[in-house]
C-alpha cells in the first residue's frame, strides 16, 4: 500500500484492523520479557539499592512523555502546513496518551526521589519542566474539549503545540544549564551509556515494550476519533435532513 | 525477590504505572464500543454517508 493512500481514513482503518492484533501480541511479549528482567534478572543498584526497579518504568515515561509531544509536533505540522486530512486525528489521539505519560513519569520520579533526594518533590530544573510540560497537555486537551469544530480546534491546538515545542530542549537539556539534584543524561548522550549493560538491557526493553503500548494505543485512539468524526457528520446530516 | 527497605515505594510506583496503563486501555476499548455502536445505531435509522468513497475524517 503507497504512503499516501494512509491519507485515506477508510484505508488507514483497514490498515489499523489488520495490523493491531499483532502489535498487541508483540506488546504483550515485550512487556513479559521487560518485566522479568526488571524484576527478577536485573541486579540492585549498588547505591539506589532495589529502587532502581522504579526507573524502569520512571525512565521509559519520560521518553514517551516527550515522544507523544514529538509526534504532536510533527501532526501540527501536518495540521498548519500540508493539511493532511489525519494530522489533526493523530494529534488529538497522542494528547491523553502523552499526559498519562507525563502523569506516571513524575508520581514515579516522585516516588523514587522520597527514599533517595528525601524528598518527593524539589523545583529543580528537570522536574519543573516536565511538569510544565504536563501543564500543556492539559491545555491542549482542555482546548479539543472547548472548540466544537474540529478543524477549528485543530488548528488552535496545533498552534499551541508548536509553540509547547520549545519545551522539550529546555526539558533535556535542563540537567546541563542549571544545578539540579535529578542527574545528567546516562542513556541518551554523546559517548556511551554510562549505566551497566545488567541493568540498560531491562532498560531498554522496557523502553521498547513502552514504545509499542504508545503505538498500539495510538494507533486505537486514531481509530476512535475517526469514528467520532463520522458519528458527528452522520448527526448533522439527520440534522439537516429533519430541518 | 527482595525489595528491600523501599519496597512500599517500589510496589506503589509499578502499581500506579499498571492501574494508568489499564486506564487508558478500558477508555480506549469504551470508547471504540460507544462508536460503533452509535454508528450502528444511526445507520439503522437510514443515515448513512452518502457515498462511501467519500471520508469525514
Amino acid at each position: 500500500m503507497p504512503l499516501l493512500d494512509l491519507a485515506n481514513p477508510s484505508r488507514f482503518l483497514s490498515l489499523v484492523d489488520r495490523v493491531l492484533p499483532w502489535l498487541v501480541v508483540a506488546t504483550v511479549a515485550v512487556f513479559a520479557i521487560g518485566l522479568y528482567q526488571a524484576l527478577l534478572v536485573a541486579p540492585d543498584d549498588y547505591q539506589q539499592g532495589a529502587t532502581v526497579k522504579i526507573m524502569f518504568i520512571h525512565v521509559p515515561n519520560a521518553w514517551l512523555a516527550m515522544f507523544c509531544w514529538v509526534v504532536m509536533s510533527i501532526a501540527a505540522l501536518g495540521t498548519l502546513v500540508w493539511r493532511h486530512p489525519l494530522a489533526d486525528v493523530a494529534a488529538k489521539a497522542a494528547a491523553p496518551l502523552g499526559a498519562a505519560f507525563t502523569f506516571l513519569c513524575l508520581l514515579t520520579g516522585s516516588l523514587w526521589g522520597r527514599p533517595m533526594w528525601g524528598a518527593y518533590w524539589v523545583w529543580d530544573g528537570r522536574l519543573t519542566s516536565v511538569l510544565v510540560l504536563f501543564i500543556m497537555y492539559l491545555a491542549v486537551l482542555a482546548l479539543w474539549r472547548t472548540v466544537e469544530d474540529p478543524s477549528r480546534a485543530a488548528r488552535a491546538a496545533a498552534i499551541l503545540t508548536l509553540v509547547g515545542a520549545i519545551n522539550l530542549p529546555i526539558i533535556k537539556f535542563s540537567v546541563d544549564w542549571w544545578a539540579t539534584l535529578h542527574q545528567p543524561a546516562s542513556v541518551m548522550r554523546l559517548g556511551a551509556p554510562t549505566i551497566h549493560s545488567s541493568i540498560l538491557v531491562p532498560l531498554l526493553i522496557m523502553g521498547l515494550a513502552f514504545m509499542l503500548l504508545f503505538l498500539t494505543l495510538h494507533l486505537a485512539a486514531m481509530r476512535n476519533e475517526i469514528l467520532r468524526r463520522r458519528v458527528r457528520t452522520l448527526r448533522l446530516m439527520q440534522a439537516q435532513a429533519g430541518a | 525477590m527482595h525489595l528491600g527497605p523501599y519496597a512500599g515505594f517500589i510496589i506503589a510506583a509499578y502499581a500506579v504505572a499498571l492501574a494508568v496503563v489499564a486506564g487508558l486501555i478500558g477508555w480506549i476499548i469504551a470508547d471504540h464500543r460507544a462508536q460503533m455502536r452509535t454508528l450502528h445505531d444511526l445507520e439503522t435509522r437510514g443515515i448513512s454517508r452518502r457515498s462511501s468513497t467519500r471520508e469525514v475524517a
